[in-house]
């Protein structure tokens, strides 16, 4: 038979649109479940009240609260100690063995698996610093975690501003503190901020760094210091679906459509923050 | 009087030596251009004379460029002074993403130098001195990279001026610019040479002609000749410069 490129094309192409559609299938899968099953549950009761009855019915204030302080704690560990180290790692560091061995520990960071991290907190803040099993360990152990997507959008960030600003505000007499302080920061704000926010995503949504380090099974109350344990959202989930019998489903399914609403939102306000600046910057 | 005086001035970029025994006197108040085929070191000489070069690694110089009786390769030299003294415009317009006023001010916000009250004044000065307060003057709040070209090479002059520089480096200012804009950039630079000492490097020796009173021309990194304009262009003592001028390489 005779081959007809055409033909081989139109066959490629379906192939890849293909490929392609799978793609969309278990995103909206999930999606479509979980807001199918758990919607009913949503209430203005469900949002705002403790868990009542053994968690079997009542709401989900307090996991909702320690995932907001959990997340925040994270965010004023993490994004400090990544922006300076990405500001380090763009601006000022040559190419030699030392900027290697970072760069390397970065990536290999962002590779550890998250329950790594868990224990990895426990040893080191709930144990070694006695800080115990508390907001404070949770929210370092979460931040080590999304610490290395942190310093890479924001390295990527620095790293695209032209350099011909940095020539002339250089050359306009500027120091190069100056110089990163006025126009390479400024230029990177978007960048940065669509990674925190990735990160924030990540941090609310991982149980594993939370299971070792912060969460509690049941609190009666919200937690008052850092130094109190918490409820969360990913966790709560994890022992109302596996640990507490006769859980009614819509329970469950409306506690995953809270923590998948919080995620994707987070994540839809990176979207739309890249989106509008990038419309804003021309250069 | 010599604004900038090189004495023995040699550049290295690792093992390759770019500038070679370059002396040469740029008088102040003049337009003197440099002009030679790519890579003959024009531009890196331009970029020594406000130390940009040491953006680069691995850079090496030997011996001197006098500046009012100072040495500006002296390690100690300090070169914010050196910079405010000594400015650049570049070949491509590079305004920052800012509004036009801010980008006028940037030089002077960094340096601290003025009174707050005082910028306005400095920005409506700054931009009549490149021909472009009444054009602008109305929109100094909009957003310098919605500016044609060649009004952006004019605000990056204009960005220069602000900070009261004394000697001004054009490094092919209007190469990106069409021919009426480039024609507008030369008599703006004619008349700015009133009150600074310009060195333009340029690829188009007929703008050289047209606008310099001295003219050096640079051949792998050695300055072959260097004297008035019209000695240069009309009975140049060098072979070399004969057969660059009359276009037999370049």
């Amino acid at each position: 038979m005779k081959r007809n490129p055409q033909r081989t094309q139109k066959i490629a192409f379906f192939f890849l649109l293909l490929a392609t559609l799978l793609i969309i299938v278990p995103v909206g899968l999930i999606i479509v479940i979980i807001i199918q099953k758990g919607l009913p549950a949503i209430n203005w009761q469900f949002l705002t009240d403790m868990p009542r009855q053994g968690m079997r019915a009542g709401g989900i204030f307090p996991a909702i609260v320690g995932t907001v302080y959990l997340v925040l704690g994270a965010i004023s560990f993490a994004l400090p100690i990544g922006l300076l180290a990405a500001v380090y790692l763009s601006e000022y560091a040559r190419a030699n063995i030392l900027t290697r061995l970072i760069k390397l520990s970065i990536v290999n960071l962002a590779g550890v698996p998250s329950v790594v991290y868990g224990l990895f907190g426990l040893a080191l803040f709930v144990v070694f610093f006695k800080f115990g099993a508390s907001i404070l360990s949770g929210s370092l152990t979460l931040g080590l975690m999304i610490l290395p997507i942190i310093i890479t959008s924001s390295v990527e960030a620095l790293e695209s501003v032209p350099q011909s600003f940095r020539e002339v505000s250089l050359s306009l007499g500027a120091s190069k503190w100056q110089t990163i302080r006025n126009i390479v920061l400024p230029n990177a704000v978007p960048g940065i901020i669509t990674g925190t926010i990735l990160g924030v995503g990540r941090a609310a949504g991982e149980t594993a760094p939370i299971l070792f380090t912060v969460a509690a099974f049941y609190l009666p109350q919200l937690p008052s210091s850092i130094f109190d344990q918490a409820m969360a959202l990913p966790y709560h989930l994890y022992v109302i679906s596996t640990q507490v019998p006769n859980v009614d489903e819509k329970i469950r399914y409306g506690t995953a459509l809270v923590l998948l609403f919080m995620v994707l939102s987070v994540n839809l306000v990176a979207v739309i923050i890249r989106y509008k600046f990038r419309k804003l910057k021309k250069w | 009087m010599a604004k900038i005086l090189t004495k023995n001035l040699n550049l290295w970029y690792g093992d390759f030596q770019a500038i070679i025994n370059v002396n040469a006197a740029f008088s102040g108040n003049k337009i003197t251009a440099i002009i030679g085929p790519s890579g003959c070191g024009k531009s890196t000489l331009l970029r020594i004379f406000n130390r940009m070069n040491d953006l680069i690694e691995g850079v090496r110089t030997s011996g001197e460029i006098i500046v009012d009786q100072e040495n500006i390769l002296d390690t100690d030299a300090d070169l914010v002074v050196l910079r405010k003294k000594i400015g650049m415009v570049f070949q491509r317009p590079n305004p920052f993403p800012l509004s036009i006023y801010e980008n006028v001010v940037f030089g002077q916000r960094i340096h601290n130098s003025i009174r707050k009250s005082e910028l306005d004044s400095l920005a409506e000065e700054s931009l009549r001195s490149v021909l472009l307060w009444d054009e602008l003057k109305d929109k100094l709040h909009k957003s310098a990279l919605s500016l044609s070209l060649e009004q952006k090479q004019r605000l990056c002059i204009a960005r220069l001026v602000a900070v009261k520089p004394e000697v001004l480096l054009m490094d092919e200012p209007c190469s990106t610019l069409d021919p009426q804009a480039t024609q507008r950039i030369e008599e703006l630079m004619r008349e700015l040479k009133n009150n600074y000492t310009i060195v333009i490097v340029t690829h188009n020796m007929q703008q050289a002609a047209r606008i310099s009173d001295d003219t050096g021309f640079m051949l792998l990194g050695e300055l072959i000749e260097f004297g008035k304009t019209d000695d240069i262009f009309t009975h140049p003592s060098d072979k070399r410069t004969e057969d660059y001028i009359t276009g037999r390489y370049g």
